[in-house]
């Protein structure tokens, strides 16, 4: 047999490891990769274009489809965007529980990364113990919003409703015995703030039982550590946000830097990577669950304390509630003209931005004064991350591919949008 | 932050003296001629006032049917919710349709760059409109910012406007073998060709759009004072 020296290689779109639909054409020599060139747009659904022809609110369905794992993340930079442009305040209370639930996001974009990464090189028991912990936030969301993914539960103003005061128990089946339903139960039994805070004392124990798995495993060290090497000035130049910024020893998170809803009366720490490989941005991702578990407890120990409304009462943006337009003909108009019409948005142009779990989620948006945005794009910080990925994996293994584009926690609901 | 901002904007100012630059909402916009991008974009970059090591996003605006409501007219008739509805905007269209354009004051394509400078926590964004609408091109900054290859790729491929001394500059979104660029507003929302199996063929094969454009909700301007240099007259329900 003839020796092969060099050859192209496609990777997906069909490939468990390719985290969805990516494409990648690379050229191999041996079994180092020489180049790597991405094929990205399988999932495009042009969801910029369909907002423009769209009033405001409907397309904050659409914000939940992008990164279909940091669901309400994506929310919330999208709304962030239409409240600077039509200068309306949200109720305290609402900035409380918006910060809950993106730390619920958080966990949950992160512990879903953290199986898929396992999974990807190897440690398979990740996937299972990450879901049963994702599982519970998966019913927080249910409770709160009716939807286990696609939440549509931050408005411009406020949120959706208020949290419910009974958390929704499993009842007896015929697969199902009492014995196990009164089990599932124990921790239901009191109003959805209650549930989350049992869930949260107990999550850092889960994040050790990751790490007694991880950190110091010798497998997991070898395909993470030295991998993916991303230097500071690199990391800026190409775009990073978020952990991948952070791994490479940048100390940066919009929560601190330019914070915005209530998280500067927070307390929380920002952990930074110092070599910049895959292991760094692992440990850098870890440390950020358990500093999410910190800033939940302290939004639950606001939200039980303090009661208010959850909505700005800007009739104008958000609907009257049902007995008033009972009984007002005004706020009958109101919720008319918001249903059908929408609310007209001042002409200018603003660019909100969050920390989401991934990286800068922004959102610019242009508005020519009417119901619908003129322009908007949508700044996905995954779509930085992967355009980088040549760099990144130039001469290391094939193998290697693998481990980074887990460590770049790529969605391609968000990438190709 | 206010008076970080204003200290900023003074800066600025006092830097690109030429250039226009604005503040809206607390973000400060520079508009640049296409000629002065690339010295403007290194400066910023390199000068330790600014200092703007990151290139956060750049994309394109069309503003093709910018200001323009569809809910403008004097006459009113029993066909019900139509009666006012002027129908323009690529949701409404279908291909071939003639394309509804207003006056316009300015040229068609923007591309707008949003800048980072963790340095000093501060964000800008520039815009640079391209002179010419029919072959709008301008300067990459991909030798700059690294992170303007896939952005400027991207920005082609959606609205065709070209980047000179780009060093690769395909499709990135659409479809292997697409035609035309699809979020330019005449290009219509429903598109132009559908794909399927055709098991005779045995193969993917693809066919003129069989679905018709439908819009919902009218594009209403109410605040017509700010925007909508071409509507007269509010008419309000």
């Amino acid at each position: 047999m003839s020796e092969l020296h060099n050859y192209t290689l496609n990777f997906g779109p069909q490939h468990p490891a390719a985290h969805g639909v990516l494409r990648l054409i690379l050229e191999m020599e041996g079994e180092v990769i020489t180049r790597a060139d991405p094929h990205i747009g399988l999932l495009h659904r042009g969801t910029e274009k369909l907002a423009e022809s769209k009033p405001y609110n409907h397309s904050i369905g659409y914000m939940d489809r992008l990164d279909y794992v940091s669901m309400m993340c994506n929310e919330h930079a999208y709304v962030l965007a239409i409240e600077k442009l039509l200068g309306i305040d949200v109720p305290i209370r609402a900035q409380y529980i918006r910060v809950m639930f993106d730390e619920i996001t958080r966990l949950l974009n992160h512990l879903l990364w953290l199986g898929a990464h396992g999974l990807d090189i190897g440690a398979m028991t990740m996937f299972i113990y990450c879901f049963r912990e994702r599982e519970q936030l998966m019913d927080v969301y249910e409770a709160v919003t009716g939807a286990r993914m696609h939440a549509t539960y931050y408005r411009p103003g406020g949120v959706y409703r208020d949290l419910p005061d009974q958390m929704p128990q499993y009842e007896t089946t015929k697969w199902k015995s009492q014995q196990d339903i009164d089990y599932l139960n124990e921790s239901r039994k009191g109003s959805v703030l209650d549930f989350i805070e049992t869930f949260i004392d107990d999550f850092p124990n889960k994040v050790d039982e990751y790490e007694t798995l991880l950190t110091d495993n010798r497998i997991w060290k070898q395909r993470t550590v030295d991998i993916g090497i991303v230097t500071p000035q690199q990391a800026m130049d190409w775009g990073f946000t978020g952990p991948m910024l952070r791994g490479s020893g940048v100390e940066w998170d919009l929560r601190k830097k330019q914070p915005y809803e209530v998280y500067a009366r927070l307390d929380f720490d920002i952990p930074v990577g110092s070599n910049g490989d895959c292991y760094d941005r692992y440990l850098v991702r870890v440390e950020e669950m358990r500093q999410s578990a910190r800033i939940i407890k302290q939004c639950i120990q606001w939200l039980k304390n303090n009661s208010g409304p959850v909505i700005s009462n800007d009739h104008k943006v958000t609907p009257p509630n049902r007995e008033t337009m009972k009984n007002d003909m005004e706020a009958l108009i109101h919720h008319f003209k918001l249903f059908s019409e929408g609310y007209s948005v001042p002409a200018g142009e603003v660019y909100a931005a969050v920390e989401h779990p991934k990286g800068e989620f922004g959102i610019y948006l242009v508005s020519d004064g009417a119901n619908k945005p003129y322009r908007m794009k949508i700044r996905a910080a995954g779509f930085a991350h992967l355009s980088a990925i040549n760099e990144m994996v130039k001469g290391h293994m094939l193998a290697d591919l693998v481990a980074v584009m887990g460590t770049m926690d790529i969605v391609f609901g968000e990438i190709d949008r | 932050m206010n008076k970080k901002h204003t200290v900023f904007h003074q800066a600025l100012r006092n830097r690109f003296s030429s250039q226009q630059i604005v503040t809206a909402y607390d973000e400060i916009t520079m508009l640049v001629p296409v000629d002065d991008l690339l010295a403007v974009a290194c400066a910023l970059r390199d000068e330790a006032e600014f200092h703007f090591e990151q290139l956060l996003d750049l994309c394109v605006v069309d503003y093709l049917h910018y200001g323009q409501s569809e809910w403008i007219t004097d006459a009113s008739t029993a066909t019900g919710f139509s009666r006012a509805v002027d129908e323009r905007g690529s949701g409404r269209m279908k291909f071939g349709d003639p394309i509804k354009i207003g006056k316009q004051k300015q040229p068609r394509y923007a591309v707008v760059y949003h800048l980072l400078s963790y340095a000093h926590n501060t964000r800008m964004r520039l815009k640079v409109f391209a002179e010419d609408d029919h072959a709008p091109i301008i300067p990459s900054v991909c030798h700059i910012w690294s992170s303007a290859n896939w952005n400027e790729r991207e920005a082609f491929d959606l609205f065709g406007v070209l980047f000179s001394d780009h060093p690769d500059l395909r499709r990135i979104l659409t479809d292997y073998g697409f035609i035309g660029h699809p979020f330019r507003k005449d290009f219509p929302l429903i598109g132009n060709v559908e794909m399927r199996y055709d098991p005779e063929h045995k193969r993917v094969v693809y066919e003129p759009v069989s679905i018709d454009p439908r819009v919902t909700v009218p594009r209403v301007i109410r605040d017509h004072d700010a925007a909508a240099p071409d509507v007269k007259k509010q008419d309000d329900v």
